[in-house]
Order: structure tokens, then C-alpha cells, then sequence
């Protein structure tokens, strides 16, 4: 039976308007509120529909990240993922270190799919699935919209520039989610209970032997610059007059 | 000397504007030599087209069945190979770019700079991160090749005039047979303006209510000759298709004039829409953050003002 891997990443809660800090060292995360990223949840939700039809096995969840990672990948239990495995590290990791580690998780459980969102709303870096399956070999599925497995293959509609397109994929292979693949269930009070109970192995990042260190390194963050405020209008004569005058209609 | 290699997006006949963007980008890097590198089956037609954009230095053309259409499995590898004579690997940072490049850089075995903005010297880039709301100034290693893909919004298109070389590359990489292409549904007419390189766009949000309604939106495009887009809101409640989707996890686009027609403005949409020349917002609701970004705001209902509006450039 095949057995799914799905990444989930803290990130800075999708609501929260971020500030970067006066130093230009990074962005205010004090106090902020933190989610699994939204399009993490997307890829569990679908890993957990494919093992509710009978397609898959088992569905684990991996994060890389620090101590309170544990919250996001008991946020993952809750909604269906058999168990969970964190990789610490003690600072965020570039996407190409994020999927060498994902690949060795990946090669370590036998996964058959790999499931992760299309990018996270942080660095919004949209890197880490394309990555995995290189690094790994196998065939990529990225921007999914449906998913549909048959024996050794996967039949995958995408969301790309001109529409949607559809491709094959032999399985092992590594898929990313778009935001149409399905809406991700809401956490019940008693599955939080009950993950608390599911296992949730924490293995160091230093024992896996990859270097954290990828040679690009941040200068600085600043605030992007402030589009002026305009005026308003009081009617659609008005609209108009001031398009015309600009000779954009 | 930097020598910058761009992969050409295209559709086996002729180049993506988004292409003519990441030259732009390519070019500004200092002491830059910009070769563009067509993959296809038959890339003729295509080499031709980009090797009419001013500031190329070269094309170069690498021909195979294979790359009939555009896989990332199928492309990574042949780019690699070609990629050891490069300092720099660019493409556009569009669902083709997006789903390529980093395969491409994992391959080469190094990061990659998403979504580069502004570039600040040979290794050295800004890009956005959380939707915009901070922009990040990034230094790659000068000895690994820098693979990065260009925010099409922050640069213009290459201007045309120009007559490169072309020439035919033979790659011999084992190409993997693990990926197949199987089809493609457009479901945006292609009579319409394509929405990331048009010169005016008019989006439509969740206050047009349907899809029935979504057309006042296709009417007044028509009308106007602008290309439509969406918010995430419409799209996801089905009242447009999915490749019109504008914002954060959408298209970033820049056109001349955008018209955001019951949008209420969340940064993730904002973050697609900052450079914009001319903002025009129609909202009901005077306090939504649309206008924060607007130049010309009409606080009005979308369905009393956009036939008020068609009517007036009638006459």
C-alpha cells in the first residue's frame, strides 16, 4: 500500500500583516501569530482523501523547523496524518537544504507520493517540490488541481499560465498543491485529543548530514516602497475625464 | 564577465513576452553577455522571434522530440548541460519558470533566487517575500553558477531591433520517460488580451456575486480592449477560470491601467497588482484597502457604474 509524505511549515499566520523590523535584520515575529502554511494543509488534506478512498496507507507529516514546529505538526495529527516526524534546526532553512532533507525523510519511509503546497506564504520562495524531485529523481506534479492514482501512475491536472494541463507521472513522485485541489477539513476538538496520542519523532537536523549552509546569504529586508495614495471620484463622468486626460481610454 | 543564459518561454511559434522581461533583467547585470536558449522540437520559429530582441547576444537552439512540449523533468536536464558554460541561468518567474527552474537548481546543486525585482550587482538581487509586504536583498556565491527567475512585473519587456546569431546545440543527456504530456485546456477565449503582458486589465471580485454577473466584467474588457482578471475570491467561488486568479499566489502583473471592479484589496491581491501604472477601484464599500493603493477611486455599486461606464465610452 502506498505510503504519502506531505511537508507542513510554520509560517507567519495568513491574516497578519507582517512588519520588518527598523535594522532591516528580518521581520517582526514577537507575539506574531503562526499557522501551518495554507497550502501545506491543502497537500495533507488531499494525502488524507487518497488514504480515505483506500489508495494509501499511511500519511505522515514532516516539518523542518524549530521546537514550537511541534504545534503545526500536532495541528497536522489533528486532521488526519498518522504521525508526524520533526527535523530541528535552530534557524530557517533555505528551500534547497528543506529538500535535501525532505529527500532523505522521503528515501528513509519509502514514500510513494510526496505531497507539499505550491509555496509558502513566508518566503513565498515556491521552490521545495521541484527541488525534492530532482533531488530525489523523480517526476514532479507541481500547481496540482486534481489528483488521480491508478496502479504506478498519476494522472494530474495543473494549474498553469494558459489553463489547465494535464500530465502522466510514475510513481515515487512529488506533487505540489494548488489552492483549487480541494478545501482542507476543520480541526474537531476531539481529533486534538486524539493527537495528542499520535507519535511525533523529533530527529536533529546535525545528524542527518547535510550542510545548512547553501552560500546565499540575506544582506538585508526593508518595507516595500509606498504607492501613493490617489483621489477620489465622485462619479463615473468624472472617472472617465480623468482616464481620458491620462489617454489610457 | 557575467554570461547570463535565459530560457525562452514559448508555444513552439513565438516567444513569451515574459521572456522579453527577464532579458531586461538579464541585461542590467553589470558586464552582461545574454544568450536566450530555445528548447522545441522544431525551435526555429521561436530562435527567429527572440533573435529580433534588443540586447541579445545570442541564440542558441537545442532541438528535440522530446521537448515538443514543456516538461521540467524533460527541460532540467538539458539545460544543465548546457548550463556549465553560463554564469547565470534566468528565466521568467511564470508557471513555466516557476515549475523549471528549481529542478534546475537542485540539479546544478545550488539555491535559487525567486522572483528577482531589482538587481543590485552580478550576485546581488531583491525579490519580495510575505506578499510583498518585505523586500529581501539577496548575495549569491560569485563561484557557483546563480540560477534565478525574474519577477516579469518589475521589468519591461526588451525592446526588438535587434539580430542575433543563432546556432544549433547538441545536447546528449538521457531525457526521463517518467513524465508525459498528456493535454491542455484553455478555458479563457484567446481573442481576448493575454492578462500578464496587457497594457489594461479589468479585474473582477466576489461583489459581482456570479458568474452570470462575472460577464458586465468580459463586456467592459471587450469594450476597452483589456484583458480580465480576477481575485482569488471570484476565482475560487467559480465565477472565473483559474488562470485569471491576479495577486500573491496568481499572476503578478503590470499594466498600464488596472481596474479592480469589486475588490475589496487583501495584500495577497495587492502584492499582484503594485506596479500598476494607473489603479482605478470601484467599491461599494468606501473603507476597503483597494483604495489605499488607488489612484482614481469611485466609491459607487459595480452594477449601477460599469454600464454607466460602458454607455460613456460609447458615445
Amino acid at each position: 500500500m502506498r505510503k504519502i509524505l506531505v511537508g507542513i511549515k510554520r509560517v507567519v499566520d495568513y491574516n497578519v500583516r507582517v512588519r520588518v523590523k527598523p535594522d532591516g535584520s528580518g521581520v517582526a515575529l514577537e507575539g506574531v501569530k503562526m499557522s501551518v502554511n495554507p497550502f501545506d494543509e491543502i497537500a495533507l488534506e488531499e494525502a488524507l482523501r487518497i488514504k480515505e478512498r483506500g489508495e494509501a496507507s499511511e500519511v505522515v507529516a514532516v516539518s523542518i523547523g524549530t521546537e514550537d514546529a511541534q504545534q503545526q505538526l500536532r495541528t497536522a495529527l489533528a486532521m488526519g496524518a498518522d504521525r508526524a516526524i520533526l527535523v530541528k534546526v535552530s534557524e530557517a532553512v533555505d528551500p534547497l537544504v528543506a529538500s535535501r532533507v525532505l529527500v532523505a525523510i522521503a528515501q528513509q519511509e519509502n514514500a510513494d507520493l510526496v505531497i507539499l503546497g505550491k509555496q509558502a506564504i513566508d518566503d513565498d520562495a515556491a521552490q521545495t517540490a521541484p527541488m525534492v524531485a530532482a533531488l530525489w529523481g523523480r517526476p514532479q506534479a507541481t500547481f496540482a488541481s486534481k489528483i488521480t492514482l491508478e496502479g504506478s501512475v498519476a494522472t494530474v491536472i495543473r494549474e498553469v499560465d494558459a489553463g489547465l494541463e494535464t500530465i502522466a507521472v510514475d510513481l515515487p513522485a512529488v506533487f505540489s498543491a494548488d489552492l483549487r485541489l480541494n478545501e482542507p477539513r476543520y480541526v474537531k476538538l476531539p481529533d486534538i485529543m486524539k493527537a495528542k496520542k499520535k507519535p511525533l519523532d523529533i530527529i536533529e537536523f546535525s545528524a542527518l548530514g547535510i550542510a545548512a549552509d547553501v552560500g546565499l546569504k540575506t544582506v538585508f529586508v526593508e518595507p516595500p516602497k509606498p504607492r501613493s495614495k490617489g483621489i477620489v471620484v465622485k462619479d463615473v463622468a468624472e472617472l472617465v475625464d480623468a482616464l481620458q486626460k491620462k489617454g489610457l481610454i | 564577465m557575467s554570461k547570463i543564459l535565459v530560457i525562452a518561454e514559448h508555444d513552439g511559434a513565438k516567444l513569451n513576452q515574459a521572456t522579453a522581461r527577464a532579458v531586461t533583467c538579464a541585461r542590467q547585470i553589470p558586464d552582461a553577455q545574454v544568450t536566450i536558449a530555445v528548447f522545441a522540437a522544431d525551435p526555429a520559429a521561436v530562435a527567429a522571434d527572440a533573435a529580433t530582441l534588443a540586447g541579445v547576444d545570442a541564440v542558441v537552439t537545442v532541438a528535440h522530440s522530446a521537448n515538443e512540449t514543456a516538461l521540467a523533468a524533460v527541460l532540467a536536464p538539458q539545460i544543465v548541460a548546457v548550463a556549465a558554460h553560463y554564469t547565470h541561468v534566468l528565466a521568467a518567474s511564470t508557471a513555466f519558470g516557476k515549475d523549471l527552474l528549481p529542478r534546475v537548481a537542485a540539479l546544478l546543486g545550488v539555491p535559487q533566487i525567486s522572483d528577482a525585482m531589482a538587481v543590485e550587482g552580478a550576485y546581488k538581487f531583491k525579490r519580495p517575500t510575505y506578499a510583498g509586504n518585505a523586500i529581501v536583498t539577496l548575495e549569491a556565491s560569485p563561484d557557483r553558477i546563480l540560477v534565478a527567475s525574474v519577477r516579469g512585473a518589475s521589468f519591461e519587456p526588451a525592446a526588438r531591433g535587434g539580430n542575433a546569431p543563432i546556432s544549433a546545440l547538441s545536447v546528449t543527456v538521457e531525457l526521463p520517460t517518467h513524465t508525459r504530456y498528456v493535454s491542455l485546456s484553455a478555458a479563457a477565449s484567446s481573442d481576448r488580451p493575454d492578462l500578464a503582458s496587457a497594457a489594461k486589465v479589468i479585474s473582477g471580485g466576489r461583489a459581482l456575486g456570479s458568474k452570470e454577473n462575472f460577464a458586465l466584467i468580459y463586456s467592459l474588457a471587450s469594450k476597452m480592449g483589456a484583458a480580465v482578471g480576477a481575485s482569488r475570491a471570484a476565482v475560487d467561488a467559480g465565477y472565473a477560470p483559474n488562470e485569471l486568479q491576479v495577486g500573491q499566489t496568481g499572476k503578478i502583473i503590470a499594466p498600464q491601467l488596472y481596474v479592480a471592479v469589486g475588490i475589496s484589496g487583501a495584500i495577497q491581491h495587492l502584492t499582484g497588482i503594485k506596479d500598476a501604472k494607473t489603479i482605478v477601484a470601484i467599491n461599494k464599500d468606501a473603507e476597503a484597502p483597494i483604495f489605499e493603493v488607488s489612484d482614481f477611486g469611485l466609491v459607487a455599486d459595480l452594477f449601477v457604474v460599469l454600464p454607466e461606464i460602458e454607455k460613456a465610452l460609447a458615445g
